[in-house]
């Protein structure tokens, strides 16, 4: 009943009647071809720069970084940040291919369940799909490998990123998803940083109601 | 229904400038949010080009939002998603019961979302014996306080320390009476305990969206608490509400507008959590609501399209505007009585809930001119104000007194001869009176001035008499 109503009125606004064919087939070509506007000059860099460009920003936005030089020293940059953080050792992790790889065993003292994150959870571990050196954000669209309440539910996210995966602007990243995921999938967050608000007196404070704490171990993977 | 009290806009100015906890947060809080914009701006060299883009994204969207709106529904509907198109909020606000009651739904979480305001959902929820709960740290103290927010991405703006402190002791009367609120961590910490069960109870959450995307069917929500996250992804069902102008064509166009909003609003490069949902959970997620709904939702937008306001529905809700506006920096928000305040405000409100009644909004300004100038998709802020106090104008709404004055100056002004007789008169006039002083602290006719501040007394020679000296108006 109202959406004809609502659609007469937007045309009525819009002086015309329903848009003809050559141009609703014009507005489909750009849905599919989805052009890309300006891109910033500040992520136009060779890829290596692009990486550092993505550690710096994550670290101007509270986050942290540990570069470790192949996926086999995982469990060992984990542990260590764990017992930096005084954190305990029992872990959430995304059902993904890559992270199951991981020599966990290496680490007997890490205790790690597999699945979504419940609300007694602290500390998950997260596979990034992809992550943007222009603003340091880590790209994790939702799959039955990759939940999103290991997300929001634990106090500390640690995200296991691969370089070879950094983009420089959004658009790449986007196109990336687009290829290797197709379809849409149910939930993408962009994530820049840890929680926090600025609600009380316009004073930022960390920890709002997502993790307290974003640590990214990055995997150089992409060769120098 | 809020009832809208901008009507009573010079009362609630006048009482504003007396509120001294508001003097003090206006004084603290309005300076930082032009100083952080700026500093994130002069970051990228490309933002004013951005604008521009910004600009011709939205304007290309509205001129085929008949086309783009149909083909988000098919993609929502593809997904696994329902649309439930509303005409106006009375509409909106029946969809969402029936869904939350059809859900069984004793306790609904929120995040932010202004739509939300605009049609007071949570009045109608709670009518109904369901329990609405803001999750956004600032809108959860408002809805303590029973408020309105009093700017649009900062809702407890106006409030201090102590108001945190005394709205927490009154709700949370479990709170142990040593507990002490000494620093605002102490306020954010007890906020996260109190909330995180209630997102893990709800049966509902309810979002707005500030995009929609016609080539996904996804809608986008902007935070930075991770509130909005929590409550679209843990309850069963997942309500969107969202207004018809935030319809736009694909990814690529929401990219550009994100690196416009973030900047504008908080001054950081890009928010923390940037969410894009898309339909109801799939097969295999461990995760995920089991129920989709955008509720998409006209209430006067349409109207506005191809009138001298179509501009304004480009409005991505930033609000920049009232960040770096004298009147709001002055006022704040709820003196502009409804839900949109500041210059965004002065022309969306006459707009939505008529001109007869917010018709003080768009004269409340000086017309200086710095929201147009900071806002990301160039909307003529000050020409729009300038619109509606034509209308107002047209329809006999102004005033008695400003209308005869208006007469006499337009009489004036249509015989330079005697405009420039009357002026110099008058000038020399108040010269002399004022000649001891420099300045009147009140004089009669212009109380409206000199109640607020002191009228200069005029020095020498009409700007004319200059003029015509210098030789140069030849």
């Amino acid at each position: 009943m109202s959406k004809q109503s609502i659609l007469t009125a937007i045309r009525r606004g819009l002086k015309r009647g329903p848009l003809p064919e050559q141009q609703a087939v014009m507005l489909q070509r750009r849905m599919a071809e989805h052009p890309r506007h300006l891109i910033p000059a500040r992520s136009r860099l060779p890829h290596a720069q692009q990486v550092d460009l993505f550690v710096r920003n994550v670290e101007k936005e509270f986050g942290s970084v540990a570069r470790v030089a192949d996926m086999a020293s995982v469990p060992g940059a984990v542990a260590d940040y764990l017992a930096a953080q005084n954190l305990p050792g029992s872990l959430i992790m995304a059902p993904h291919p890559e992270l199951r790889a991981i020599p966990w065993s290496t680490r007997p003292l890490l205790e790690i369940r597999e699945g979504r994150a419940e609300a007694t959870d602290a500390v998950s571990i997260q596979h990034a799909f992809a992550a943007i050196a222009e603003t340091g954000t880590l790209m994790l669209p939702s799959s039955p490998q990759r939940p999103v309440t290991l997300n929001l539910l634990a106090d500390t996210e640690i995200a296991v990123l691969r370089s070879s995966v950094i983009v420089g602007a959004y658009e790449e990243a986007w196109d990336k998803l687009r290829a290797e995921i197709g379809a849409m999938p149910r939930n993408v967050m962009l994530i820049t940083g840890p929680s926090r608000s600025a609600d009380i007196e316009q004073t930022l404070e960390l920890g709002a109601h997502g993790p307290r704490r974003l640590h990214v171990v990055l995997v150089e993977d992409a060769g120098s | 229904m809020h009832i809208a009290t901008s009507q009573a806009f010079k009362k609630n100015a006048h009482d504003a400038l007396g509120n001294a906890g508001l003097q003090k947060a206006l004084a603290r809080s309005g300076p930082s949010f032009i100083a952080r914009r700026a500093a994130a701006v002069a970051a990228l060299p490309e933002f004013e080009e951005l604008r521009n883009t910004g600009r011709d994204i939205k304007n290309h969207a509205l001129a085929n939002l008949d086309f783009y709106l149909e083909a988000y529904e098919a993609k929502v509907l593809e997904s696994g998603g329902k649309v439930h198109w509303c005409a106006d909020a009375g509409e909106a606000r029946a969809v969402v019961l029936a869904i939350c009651q059809a859900a069984n739904a004793r306790t609904v979480t929120k995040g932010k979302s202004m739509i939300g305001e605009e049609i007071a959902i949570n009045d109608h929820l709670e009518e109904n014996g369901i329990q609405p709960i803001e999750t956004d740290l600032g809108e959860y103290i408002i809805q303590l306080r029973h408020e309105l927010p009093s700017h649009i991405i900062a809702p407890a703006f106006h409030l201090n320390m102590d108001d945190w402190e005394s709205a927490f002791r009154k709700a949370h009367t479990d709170l142990p009476a040593d507990r002490t609120f000494n620093e605002r961590r102490d306020v954010l910490i007890e906020a996260r305990t109190k909330l995180r069960s209630k997102f893990l109870a709800a049966d509902v959450g309810i979002t707005g969206a500030n995009f929609l995307i016609a080539e996904t069917g996804s809608s986008i929500i902007v935070t930075n608490e991770g509130n909005g996250d929590l409550t679209q992804t843990l309850p069963r069902v997942h309500i969107v509400l969202a207004s018809i102008e935030k319809c736009v064509p694909t990814l690529e166009d929401a990219t550009s507008l994100l690196r416009l909003l973030a900047r504008s609003a908080t001054g950081q490069d890009f928010s923390v959590y940037t969410t894009f949902s898309t339909g109801a959970r799939r097969p295999g997620d461990l995760d995920g609501p089991e129920e989709y709904h955008v509720v998409l939702i006209d209430n006067g937008r349409s109207a506005m399209l191809g009138t001298d306001f179509q501009d304004m529905l480009r409005c991505i809700r930033c609000a920049a505007c009232m960040n770096h506006c004298p009147v709001y920096g002055a006022v704040g928000g709820h003196a502009y009585g409804w839900v949109y305040p500041g210059p965004m405000g002065s022309v969306l409100t006459p707009g939505l809930i008529g001109v007869d009644k917010a018709g003080h909004l768009p004269n409340a300004s000086t017309f200086c001119g710095k929201c147009e100038s900071v806002c990301p998709v160039k909307i003529p802020l000050p020409g729009l104000m300038r619109h509606w106090r034509e209308r107002e104008f047209e329809r006999h709404l102004t005033p008695g007194a400003t209308r005869t004055n208006m007469g006499l100056w337009a009489f004036l002004a249509r015989r330079p001869w005697l405009y420039r007789l009357a002026t110099r008169a008058s000038s020399a006039a108040l010269g002399w009176l004022g000649r001891k002083k420099g300045r009147f602290s009140s004089l009669p006719l212009v109380t409206g001035w000199t109640d607020g501040r002191d009228l200069p007394a005029p020095e020498g020679d009409t700007f004319f008499a200059r003029y015509a000296r210098s030789g140069r108006g030849r």
